[in-house]
């Protein structure tokens, strides 16, 4: 069992109005609604939306929303990074070896992100996703080729019936410093090119200088940008640019922020600055997805992306989510990695454990 | 006065311009020839050969287009760090090969003198192993000595100094990367000579040197995708066998293992034995 009951749960309203008041109260948060919630809905659904309006008090205006994620209980730095560090240190090998090198293979949102990104770039990179190893079929798909709005197109055209979604970055990334107007005509774009899941930025500026409801906002009208009348609507992925974010704690409240605002999906940076995912950052996000999930019962995926280059990363990556969420999680459904040369390293590793040679950079394709 | 404490060295292996333990942790006794203990030398794994592969690729770039002329300086650059510490390898060679005094440090001198001659081919090669073809045809047809890539090398198990240099100097002079297996039972030498090869201005991983199994190691070294060619100096006929089949996998080029006397001139054998020929045609003009 993951959480342990509060006794006092039941004497407690899950969400009391306004801001959390003292510890008892935010714990209670976390443990009472596995009470009256026992299950959780997709965030992309139609039931998590009435789940969310549980929440609309705290989102009622910048201040209630400001005193909510403020009263969210602060990050235990040293504690998140000894946790992330001994979740890093377990030992994967043989067979859960090979089944963690599918699943993350499985899991990747194969990403090229170039101003020279070329039609026949993008559709070489499709063709890789469809099948990673040329040599052995039996490797697993990508979940999805993420690419720049103009190549949405292009890639959707490509990849065809093959299952393997378009994920498109939008609403002026990597920056996010547009106009609202300009960031949803974006979205619609991508969206209207058949794009099957939007990456948005935050505005990290809104959101460092405490215009909370200004983020939360902009991702809502994202999310509707989102919505398509003939279909389902594109997934949204919010990326938070963790690296710029200057604290742990405004982590955990932008992770509150986004999915409060109807976020399927959390990313943590573009890959465009220094720092990209880190083991902690994602730990955190990770448990906040629980949180949250345990709060209001809805499922939220989450996607550590730039700086994920070796296997033995993405596998320290796999058993932090399975020991955060548990394996309702450990699918590409939840869980993605967005990279580029991650792959690489993982179908050399795939040709190791099925020939028992070393495999090297000739025998796979150079992007 | 008190007597001074004993200062052990700990002697490491050298991946990548780097002095790391084996990752496995392990650590064999190294014994002089008459059997008594000289060291702990680290007994390297498979995991060390992947990465030694892994740092000696990622050197291959920046260490095959230096320009001949700096490879050159480089490796003359070795060789004068080896005439500083002659000492010190005077006496492990004499340790590690139960030689006297006098008949080590012949074998030093004739080692410093190897890697001076090799050092001056650097910019040499290319006149013996490249031509000027004539073709039918208004072009020029040139053919140039290029580098193989990553190559592994089985050190000489019976002179742990001189035929260590012999074997390891023509590699890397064309501008190869090496990954050296030393001798199995005498790998102080080698070790020390990392030592000289990292305040040499060679770049980290053009030579990566590892102690340990000479048959543990070779094995995944021989299998390996990304090695491109096999020394087998150091390998005896079965398991050089073993080698050859393993190498076969990827077209690895091959040299085979034979009897050699190490203080001979070595002739260029060994220098043109890791090189690929590219031609290109030009056309002549007007």
């Amino acid at each position: 069992m993951r959480y342990g009951i509060n006794a006092d749960a039941a004497r407690i309203r899950p969400f009391p109005g306004g801001s959390g008041r003292g510890v008892a109260c935010r714990y209670a948060r976390r443990y009472a609604p596995l009470v009256t919630m026992p299950t959780t809905v997709p965030a992309y659904g139609n039931e998590a939306a009435g789940r969310l309006a549980s929440m609309a008090d705290v989102t009622a205006s910048n201040g209630a929303l400001r005193r909510f994620l403020h009263g969210l209980p602060g990050v235990d730095a040293v504690g998140l990074q000894a946790r992330a560090a001994t979740l890093g240190t377990r030992s994967i090998k043989t067979t859960a070896k090979a089944y963690a090198i599918d699943l993350a293979i499985s899991m990747i949102d194969l990403t090229t992100l170039e101003g020279a990104d070329t039609p026949g770039k993008v559709r070489a990179l499709c063709a890789k996703g469809v099948h990673p190893d040329p040599t052995d079929r039996t490797a697993p798909k990508v979940a999805a080729i993420c690419v720049y709005p103009d190549m949405v197109a292009t890639a959707k055209e490509a990849l065809g019936d093959s299952g393997i979604h378009v994920a498109s970055v939008a609403t002026a990334f990597p920056a996010g410093r547009a106009a609202l107007p300009v960031k949803l005509a974006d979205t619609r774009d991508a969206v209207a090119a058949g794009a099957d899941e939007i990456d948005m930025v935050i505005d990290r500026g809104a959101f460092l200088s405490g215009r909370y409801l200004e983020v939360f906002e902009e991702i809502k009208a994202v999310k509707e940008a989102c919505a398509r009348p003939d279909g389902p609507a594109a997934h949204l992925k919010v990326i938070f640019e963790t690296g710029e974010l200057q604290t742990y704690d405004n982590v955990r409240r932008v992770s509150w922020l986004a999915m409060l605002a109807g976020a399927d999906f959390i990313k943590t940076s573009t890959g465009k600055v220094a720092v990209n995912a880190t083991p902690p950052v994602t730990l955190l996000m990770l448990e906040a997805v629980r949180d949250f999930a345990a709060a209001t019962g809805v499922q939220v995926g989450v996607k550590p992306a730039g700086g994920i280059r070796t296997t033995k990363d993405a596998v320290k990556y796999l058993v932090m989510v399975n020991e955060t969420l548990g394996d309702a999680w450990l699918t590409a459904d939840w869980f993605r990695f967005g990279a580029s040369s991650l792959l690489n390293d993982l179908l050399m590793q795939r040709q190791k454990l099925s020939t028992g040679r070393y495999s090297g950079p000739d025998y796979v394709t150079v992007d | 006065m008190s007597e001074r404490l004993a200062v052990f060295k700990t002697y490491k292996l050298y991946v990548g311009g780097k002095f790391p333990r084996s990752e496995s942790g392990r650590v064999y006794e190294v014994t002089d020839a008459k059997g008594s203990w000289l060291a702990n030398a680290p007994l390297a794994s498979r995991k060390d050969a992947r990465d030694a592969v892994v740092a000696a690729r990622k050197a291959f770039g920046g260490w095959s287009g230096a320009t001949a002329y700096n490879r050159g300086q480089i490796l003359y650059r070795v060789a004068e760090m080896l005439e500083g510490r002659r000492d010190q390898f005077v006496a492990e060679v004499a340790d590690a090969e139960g030689l006297s005094k006098a008949k080590a440090a012949a074998q030093v001198d004739a080692a410093v003198d190897r890697w001076v001659w090799y050092a001056g081919w650097s910019d040499k090669v290319a006149q013996i192993a490249g031509s000027s073809n004539p073709v039918a045809g208004p072009y020029f047809n040139l053919s140039a000595p290029e580098p193989t890539g990553v190559v592994a090398v089985v050190a000489p198990q019976e002179s742990s100094f001189l035929g260590l240099v012999s074997v390891l100097a023509p590699v890397i002079v064309t501008g190869n990367t090496a990954v050296v297996v030393a001798a199995e039972r005498a790998p102080l030498p080698a070790l020390s000579l990392a030592e000289v090869l990292a305040t040499s201005d060679l770049p980290g991983g053009v030579v990566n040197l590892l102690s340990g199994r000479t048959a543990e190691l070779s094995a995944p070294l021989a299998a390996h995708q990304d090695v491109n060619a096999l020394d087998l100096a150091g390998a005896d006929a079965a398991l050089a066998t073993e080698l050859e089949t393993a190498a076969a996998d990827n077209l690895k080029r091959v040299l085979r293992p034979r009897a050699t006397d190490w203080t001979a001139d070595p002739g260029t054998d060994r220098l043109l034995s890791f090189l690929e020929t590219k031609t290109v045609w030009h056309p002549m003009g007007v």
